[in-house]
């Protein structure tokens, strides 16, 4: 098979990894704009959490917004605190584990292609937690929580050796992924079939939605999200050796299978309690990183925080979108990130032709 | 065997190739002589393995017509085509498990029809093509078993038994250790020699092309830049012009035929 | 067992050939048995036993009239409805999986399963009658295909890149389809819900009637018109070309039979996943053939697609579960196996 023709590379970045010796003053001249450009994504996600608090079902005036956010009196004070704030948060928490899970994935897999909706990551922590509904009677966050991350491990690691492992193409990830999520998701809709208790608990969280979160909720995945996070940013360093190819990596002094390892670790623990808190949402970690990657070049310091505050903002977008084009209900903002990352997809697939020789 | 008309079989005229809108090549003029072992040679990404494509059907000019016997190669329905001009191309697919004599029949298909699916003539010719290839003893291998050179082997006997009178091999050698190469060429050679076949082949190497070939194309950039018997053209300028490579020709102490030296590193 | 592997030639004093692999008929055979013999057994199971003597005596004309009934009017048209649109799934699949060179190019990853869908769904919105659903299951089926089609065109189309804008296609389709599931009025969403777990329940000859007829033409078509061309391009499209196979037409012609088979099945059954996946690859194993194995394929198909209604029907005791929940288990889980034996045995 020649899968190097088809091969949906990225849009090759023109920018060589920032030099190890960042004394030229071009180069901190380019810091300096990678960090604005940072800045004016936090003012973006500020704008997009504002507007997720004041946008809903429910009409309010800023001021009875504001009264809502902060009295516990108001009459508004139900709706935006304790609904429309915990939802904006684990929006934040959520697309901020999917984009550095992206990220991460793209970066150890050295492929376009990795993004834990696609390779069936999500889709593994959903059958765990379908099965720990349906068959063990687990209820409520604390319990999906573990199981999530089990079955986003378990599901890591099974498509990582049969995709090809450290030879495997885009395509044949892309594959096995595909294959995976078939098999567990017609899985977990047998279970909800067989068993109408767990079809009704379970109906809304295999679309992906932020709808039903609690402020327990919230609590319960941000160690976890934090956690990761920080594994993330730790990685970045070696995971850019690593993307000079495994020799050179070696030679740089990193110990691959050791980075591989933890990179495998942040992206369980990311995908499995992100997916867990409002299942499995696609797209976001293959889409955000691509975009980063052409606004940064693949520089992983830089990158990894662009994702973590892009992601956020593209999911919070979504789902502030999703209400507005659902009403009077809304969308559920699984179906709004797949129709967007479908359509991205598609664009960079197409990119990726016209680029090749 | 058609007698050696005045103008050959095969022939390009004013051929402009390209892939989507990047132009390889443009206003090639390209003749290849009846039963010659045409080689065509230049530095990567000169267009030669472009050419041979073209001139195989295999890929549509922009502008321009490749011509077989006279007639529009593009208008030419494909199965006849097929019947007169073989390819061996860079990329081909061994289907899983399929075996040595399954493959290499495969090449029968210009020749078969749905009643006739298998001809004593068919199976004659897959055999001489294994022999001639020196694969008949691998006939009920799986391909995927075989080794490099075995491989290419294989190939070739499949493009043999299209039994077509011309045939194209767009780098034959690639991926073969030095004594394959020899062998595959060696072969060629006899393809030629004995069965009066018409052989144009892209190579890497100048000194096999130069001892091989009864008649070379040199190209860079799209263009052909010499055209004509090995002894005659390849010269010091011509390699220096089309590779920038200084170097000597000395005679092939073997052959006779031009021998590409490079000249040594200048140290003071 | 290499004695039934090679090839054998069956010819007539007028000059006409036909060649045949004993192993590949041996295995055709077989199929189409099972398949028969589960046809059997799903007639004569339910809430009405029959033995399958009594089964054979009502298909056959003979038998009780209660029987009679119960075999050719009830059951009779959700097994045969199953055994062509398992047919016709595993055909399309052959095809496709030949087209892209890739044991996974399937309609359900390429997105045209999404596409029928979607064509589906907008029919149940506007509440068309379950002809319009079919209906409109073939339209978005087809709309698909041309879509993947389109876009994947430029500058020749390599098969990944088909299956790479499949991906894409079914992803946005996917949302889409959420979408219009949550717009549909709650009674349309249970009928829409039933449609898309691909579900035999209730079919009837108005069902597999369509199936037939669009079987009986693509078949012989496909076989015998594009099948030895769809052999010739398993090696690489410059050798098909150089041994004279018509690609430019060829392939939107396999390209656009594919799509049809793929949407008629998903206008009678639903989207039934996986079968189009994995029939070839069994079918493949079976016949330890290679090229597309076309004929095996889709008796492959036909027999497995019977066996998981047989089972979809029985297997869970008082609950029937839609067909396409259980293919999408066994094609997904033994799609993995596949996968990873592969890579044990190298090849990637």
């Amino acid at each position: 098979m020649h899968d190097v023709t088809a091969r949906p590379g990225p849009p090759v970045p023109a920018v060589p990894p920032a030099p190890a010796v960042p004394a030229v003053p071009a180069g901190r001249r380019r810091n300096r704009t990678r960090a604005l450009g940072l800045l004016a994504a936090l003012a973006l996600l500020t704008a997009a959490a504002v507007l997720s608090v004041a946008v809903g079902a429910k009409a309010l005036s800023p001021a009875e917004v504001w009264h809502g956010l902060t009295d516990p009196a108001s009459p508004a004070y139900p709706v935006v605190n304790r609904m429309r704030v915990p939802r904006t948060l684990l929006g934040l928490l959520a697309g901020t584990a999917l984009g550095l899970a992206g990220a991460v994935m793209q970066a150890v897999t050295r492929n376009p292609l990795a993004d834990p909706g696609l390779l069936g990551i999500n889709a593994g922590a959903s059958a765990a937690i379908a099965t720990a509904i349906a068959f063990l009677g687990v209820g409520g966050f604390t319990g999906y929580v573990w199981f999530g991350l089990a079955g986003a491990g378990v599901v890591s690691a099974l498509v990582y050796a049969v995709g090809g492992g450290r030879r495997a193409t885009p395509a044949r990830l892309a594959l096995a992924g595909a294959a995976l999520n078939a098999a567990l998701y017609s899985y977990v809709s047998a279970v909800m079939l067989l068993d109408s208790g767990s079809l009704d608990r379970m109906r809304f969280w295999t679309i992906g939605s932020l709808a039903a979160t609690t402020p327990g909720t919230v609590a319960a995945v941000a160690p976890f999200v934090l956690v990761g996070a920080v594994l993330a940013l730790a990685l970045a360093r070696p995971l850019n050796a690593l993307a000079m190819g495994e020799e050179s990596a070696t030679a740089l002094g990193a110990r691959p299978a050791r980075i591989r390892a933890g990179a495998v670790l942040t992206v369980t623990l990311l995908c499995g309690a992100a997916t867990a808190a409002c299942g499995p949402i696609v797209f976001i970690g293959l889409t955000v990183p691509h975009l980063v990657r052409a606004l940064t070049g693949p520089d992983l310091r830089w990158m990894l925080p662009y994702c973590a505050v892009l992601a956020p903002l593209l999911l919070l977008g979504s789902d502030v979108l999703g209400r507005i084009l659902g009403r009077p209900g809304e969308l559920q903002v699984g179906i709004v990130t797949s129709v967007l990352g479908g359509l991205f997809f598609l664009l960079l697939v197409r990119r990726a032709k016209a680029a090749r020789a | 065997m058609p007698l050696v008309a005045a103008t050959p079989r095969l022939t390009a005229r004013d051929l402009t190739l390209s892939y989507d809108r990047r132009t390889v090549a443009e206003g090639l003029d390209v003749e290849i002589p009846d039963h010659s072992f045409t080689v065509v040679i230049g530095p990567n990404a000169c267009g030669k393995s472009t050419l041979l494509r073209a001139l195989a059907r295999v890929l549509r000019p922009t502008r321009g017509t490749v011509l077989l016997d006279g007639a529009d190669l593009a208008r030419l329905p494909a199965r006849r085509v097929a019947r007169t001009l073989g390819l061996l191309p860079q990329s081909s697919v061994a289907p899983d498990g399929i075996t040595v004599a399954d493959l290499v029949a495969r090449g029968r298909h210009p020749h078969q029809g749905l009643l006739r699916q298998w001809s004593h003539e068919d199976e004659r010719i897959t055999e001489e093509s294994m022999a001639a290839t020196g694969v008949a003893e691998l006939a009920d291998r799986p391909v995927d078993e075989l080794s490099g050179g075995q491989r290419q082997r294989v190939w070739i006997a499949m493009a043999l038994a299209q039994q077509t009178p011309l045939l194209l091999l767009d780098e034959p050698t690639t991926y073969l250790d030095i004594s394959h190469q020899i062998e595959v060429l060696d072969l060629c050679d006899r393809l030629h020699r004995t069965q009066g076949r018409t052989l144009v082949a892209v190579l890497h190497d100048l000194n096999q092309a130069a001892r091989y070939a009864t008649h070379l194309i040199v190209m860079r950039d799209g263009r052909v830049v010499a055209a004509g018997d090995p002894g005659e053209i390849l010269t010091a300028e011509l390699v220096e012009e089309v590779y920038r490579l200084p170097c000597r020709i000395i005679p092939d102490p073997e052959t006779g035929t031009p021998l590409v030296v490079p000249a040594a590193p200048k140290r003071n | 067992m290499t004695d039934l592997a090679r090839t054998r030639t069956l010819r007539t004093p007028g000059g006409l050939s036909v060649r045949y692999r004993p192993r590949t008929v041996l295995a055709v055979t077989a199929c189409l048995f099972t398949a028969a013999a589960v046809a059997v057994a799903t007639l004569g199971s339910g809430d009405y036993p029959l033995t399958p003597g009594e089964v054979l005596s009502a298909l056959t004309g003979g038998g009780d009239p209660a029987a009679d009934f119960v075999v050719n009017e009830l059951r009779l048209p959700r097994v045969v409805t199953a055994l062509l649109t398992g047919a016709a799934l595993a055909l399309s699949g052959a095809v496709l999986q030949a087209l892209v060179r890739n044991p996974l190019g399937s309609p359900d990853i390429l997105g045209l399963t999404q596409g029928a869908t979607t064509g589906a769904l907008l029919v149940v919105a506007t509440g068309g009658s379950s002809l319009a659903l079919a209906g409109g299951a073939v339209a978005g089926g087809t709309a698909a295909g041309a879509l993947i089609r389109a876009l994947a065109r430029r500058g020749g189309t390599g098969g990944h890149r088909l299956v790479l804008v499949g991906i894409g296609v079914a992803a946005v389709l996917g949302g889409v389809n959420g979408y219009l599931l949550t717009r549909i009025q709650l009674m349309e969403a249970a009928r829409a819900l039933l449609w898309l777990t691909g579900s035999l329940d209730g079919r009837g000859w108005d069902d597999a009637l369509p199936l037939l007829a669009v079987l009986a033409v693509l078949l012989p078509v496909v076989l015998l018109a594009c099948g030895p061309g769809l052999r010739m391009l398993e090696l690489g499209d410059d050798t098909a070309l150089a041994l004279g196979v018509p690609i430019e037409r060829i392939r939107p012609a396999l390209l656009a039979c594919a799509v049809l088979l793929a949407s008629v099945a998903a206008a009678a059954a639903g989207p039934v996943s996986f079968v189009a996946l994995t029939a070839p690859q069994l079918a493949r194993r079976l016949t330890r053939a290679p090229g597309p194995n076309l004929l095996a394929s889709t008796a492959m198909g036909a027999a497995l697609l019977a066996a998981a209604d047989l089972a979809a029907q029985h297997a869970f005791g008082q609950r029937q579960l839609p067909v396409g929940v259980v293919t999408g288990v066994l094609g997904g889980g033994y799609l993995v196996w596949l996968l990873a034996a592969e890579r044990r045995a190298g090849r990637l």
